[in-house]
């Protein structure tokens, strides 16, 4: 808990500690340190840092007087949260029914082997990608269904995911030779 | 803002005038489906095309309608997801299916011109070959009534005075100034609106009661967390007609008491969240939700939550707990949430298509809304049709009509020519029908009778190669990820009935474990403390019920007979097909085949991996599966 406080304390602008600090403290400003904003703060939280570094959550119970068994309680009941990183691009295979009975699973197994991922491994070193199955997408009509962030993809094969992620690592190294270029 | 109901008349009659100037109008479907399929892609080229023929013809409209009096929108779901994108043009109802951007070229100049529809792009009947021109008569819409998604994918959601055009917020205006909380309640009971979400509960009966609890303070939920796999019936309605739900949801506030509502949406429905944040603004911009509702002395306003990944959330007591900005768990009901819900207070909770048929029951009357359906289950209800059926996507039928004519009259029947198995309904809470209950009608009590239920009206068809215990383990699995662990009913049983649905499937099943299964999912159902647990062996025992060979087969001859179990198949070669080519030789990953070139091959069942390489790679269609 001191290690908690004195990151609280800390001036603003200085370290990593202090200036990651100042971005939820304003989270928390605009949200109100009611109970019931704890779980739009964590979500705002994880967007800023793609998942919840456990010491940001005992800082969260502290700023908005909370036990923080209860943070942490909540933290870990919601699938949509992470303690752990997730990749800059988080790709959900859909295994709600209508996915599950055209083959779901074998989009799942093509997207493993391609980017070397397993149930226990679930994003790549380096957090470019992060794989994992969700229930349902709710567009069963376009069954087999994968998000890629926010964006929703029909109709996927075990080649079609394939091309989908090489396009993906293309657009990315395009963007980072595009500086040298200028 | 309208400080009255004369107001809300009048801005409907001038917005109902101008929206008749259109000359046509192009609506491209912006679902979460059809936008999957670029059809915002689509409603660029077309804009850009109208854009392009601007010169020719001009009509004064309004401001930011074209000056070819084609306006093109965005509409909400259309439900014929399958055929994505579409187009719909109005006034002529045609609809365009699979549409691309290089496409619009071709359907403006056609429709500037006065010329008939592009053929090509019309939709095809797969069995017939017969072409459609107008939507309403695709048989897909056909045998449909469309009644809670009358708006969907003929108006643009994010455009308030399109729903007002069309007699929106007239039934909020109606009671905020001419009945009293209770007549409305009144009303709701006579039209025997049963809840949406699944459960059935009499809505009207609910919403008295709500009205009847004395409290400084009340609230009204709109239950968004449409959690059941093979599901979307309600993320269609918040995309396609938001302004219906709030309709719905204000009028509730008004019956009971409440002036305060939130609805509570999935995180995985982000268009749906985005589409009611803006819907909720502009309903305040015309002061249609806020303070003082048309002059009435009415308030009521509606805040949006976003949920974040949990199932049993969708259980009334578990939402109302993760509102509160807990852990998202059940309690024990009494106090029901009519007495007692969010913080304390007492709270109405409907599921979002329940709030959408409100405006219409109140504007038409209790008996219009008997006209369809049965006797005990009144009204409309929208299923989500998917799996290995012809057609997919969303529909609205009248409670009542049966499996078959929604599985072949409106799905077009089974994928390939293949054989109707099973339909599952309800998701995990739900249970499996077979060929036997094709004619049994779909209602409340009907589906109960047969061990399934409505559930949120996930319709899933399975054709003759789904291995039934095999889907009974995957919704197994699916409650067992999703239970909560508050119960132990629930935490432990679900974990050891999967362990015993996992071992069947894997061909490790024991003699004793069918005996076990039926007990366990008996104590499940009594001793679970939420719904979720109270329905989650409702899958299993349909399947025990009328699949109980095919458990056996896997138990007993160690054999999966739908072919659909990996670790249960085996593998030969057929001598009097095979050429001896060698092929599926090299394929084997585990050289477990062996042969002389030009002679019949064999594979050793005791190598054999069962990873079906040979198969793919026979061009002589030699390798059996058994």
């Amino acid at each position: 808990m001191g290690k908690v406080m004195q990151a609280a304390t800390e001036p603003k602008g200085l370290g990593i500690a202090g200036r990651r600090f100042t971005k939820v403290n304003e989270i928390i400003e605009r949200h109100g340190k009611t109970a019931s904003a704890l779980i739009p703060i964590l979500q705002e939280v994880q967007e800023e840092y793609r998942y919840l570094p456990e010491e940001i959550l005992t800082y969260i119970a502290v700023a908005m007087g909370l036990n923080p068994a209860n943070v942490y309680g909540v933290a870990t009941f919601y699938s949509q949260f992470s303690l752990a990183p997730k990749g800059k691009y988080v790709i959900k295979i859909c295994d709600g029914t209508a996915c599950h009975v055209r083959n779901s699973e074998k989009i799942k197994e093509a997207l493993w082997k391609k980017l070397d991922l397993s149930d226990d491994k679930k994003t790549t070193d380096d957090l470019r990608f992060t794989v994992e199955t969700v229930s349902c997408l709710g567009a069963c009509g376009l069954a087999p269904v994968v998000m890629i962030n926010d964006r929703v993809y029909g109709q996927v094969t075990p080649d079609g995911i394939n091309e989908i992620i090489d396009q993906i690592i293309a657009e990315e190294e395009g963007e980072k030779n595009a500086p040298e270029q200028n | 803002m309208l400080r009255n109901k004369t107001e809300l008349d009048r801005m409907r009659d001038e917005w109902r005038e101008l929206y008749k100037k259109e000359k046509a109008r192009i609506l491209v479907c912006a679902g979460t489906g059809c936008v999957a399929g670029g059809s915002l892609q689509v409603f660029e080229a077309l804009r850009d095309e109208v854009e392009k023929h601007g010169a020719l013809i001009t009509l004064d409209l309004m401001a930011e309608q074209k000056k070819t009096g084609i306006a093109t929108v965005k509409s909400g779901c259309h439900g014929f997801c399958e055929m994505g994108p579409l187009v719909r043009l109005e006034p002529s109802g045609v609809l365009y299916v699979k549409v691309k951007p290089e496409d619009a070229p071709e359907i403006v100049e056609a429709l500037i011109r006065g010329e008939p529809p592009v053929e090509r792009l019309l939709y095809h009947h797969p069995p017939t070959g017969e072409v459609f021109a107008e939507e309403e008569a695709i048989p897909f819409y056909k045998n449909q009534q469309r009644n809670a998604l009358a708006n969907c994918g003929s108006i643009d959601p994010e455009e308030i005075r399109e729903y007002i055009a069309r007699d929106g917020y007239q039934a909020l205006a109606k009671v905020v100034t001419e009945l009293k909380p209770e007549k409305v309640c009144q009303e709701i009971i006579a039209s025997g609106l049963r809840g949406r979400g699944g459960g059935g509960f009499p809505t009207g009966l609910k919403w008295d009661l709500t009205r009847k609890a004395e409290s400084d303070k009340k609230y009204v939920i709109c239950n968004g967390d449409e959690g059941d796999p093979g599901a979307f019936m309600d993320r269609s309605l918040m995309e396609g007609d938001p302004h219906k739900v709030l309709e719905g949801m204000a009028i509730a506030g008004y019956a009971v008491g409440a002036d305060e509502g939130y609805i509570y949406v999935r995180a995985e429905y982000p268009l749906a969240v985005q589409r009611l944040k803006k819907a909720v603004q502009a309903a305040e911009d015309y002061g249609l939700l806020g303070k003082n509702i048309l002059g009435s002395g009415f308030d009521f306003q509606i805040k949006i939550k976003e949920g974040a990944g949990a199932f049993v959330c969708g259980e009334e007591t578990a939402l109302i707990a993760s509102i509160e900005g807990k852990r998202g768990m059940p309690r024990p009901k009494p106090p029901f949430p009519s007495t007692s819900g969010l913080w304390g207070k007492p709270t109405l909770i409907n599921n979002v298509e329940t709030f959408a048929n409100i405006p219409r029951i109140i504007n038409n009357g209790a008996s219009w809304f008997r006209k369809a359906g049965t006797d005990q289950s009144p009204g409309t209800k929208t299923f989500a049709l998917t799996g290995q059926v012809v057609n997919t996507g969303l529909i609205e039928v009248s409670m009542g009509v049966t499996v078959r004519e929604v599985v072949y009259g409106i799905g077009g029947g089974i994928r390939g020519g293949k054989k109707f198995k099973a339909v599952q309904i309800g998701g995990p809470s739900g249970g499996c029908l077979t060929e036997q209950h094709l004619d049994l009608p779909l209602d409340f009590d009907s589906l109960l009778s047969a061990g399934a239920m409505v559930g949120s009206g996930g319709l899933v068809v399975m054709d003759e190669d789904t291995c039934m215990v095999e889907v009974a383990r995957f919704f197994m699995s699916f409650t067992q990820n999703e239970s909560c662990g508050k119960c132990v009913p629930c935490r432990e049983g679900t974990k050891r009935m999967l362990e015993i649905l996992q071992r069947a499937v894997d061909g490790e099943g024991q003699p004793e474990d069918l005996e076990v299964l039926e007990e366990l999912a008996l104590a499940v159902k009594d001793g679970s403390l939420c719904g979720l647990g109270k329905t989650a062996p409702n899958p299993v025992l349909t399947i025990l019920r009328y699949f109980r060979y095919e458990y056996l087969a896997h138990i007993t001859e160690k054999r999966c007979p739908a072919g659909g179990c990996q670790a249960l198949a085996s593998y030969t070669v057929d001598p009097k097909k095979c050429k001896g080519c060698g092929r599926c030789k090299k394929a084997c990953p585990v050289q477990a085949i062996a042969g002389e070139i030009r002679k019949p091959f064999v594979i050793d069942p005791e190598k054999c991996i069962k990873c079906g390489a040979c198969v793919k790679v026979c061009a002589f269609k030699a390798i059996g599966r058994g």
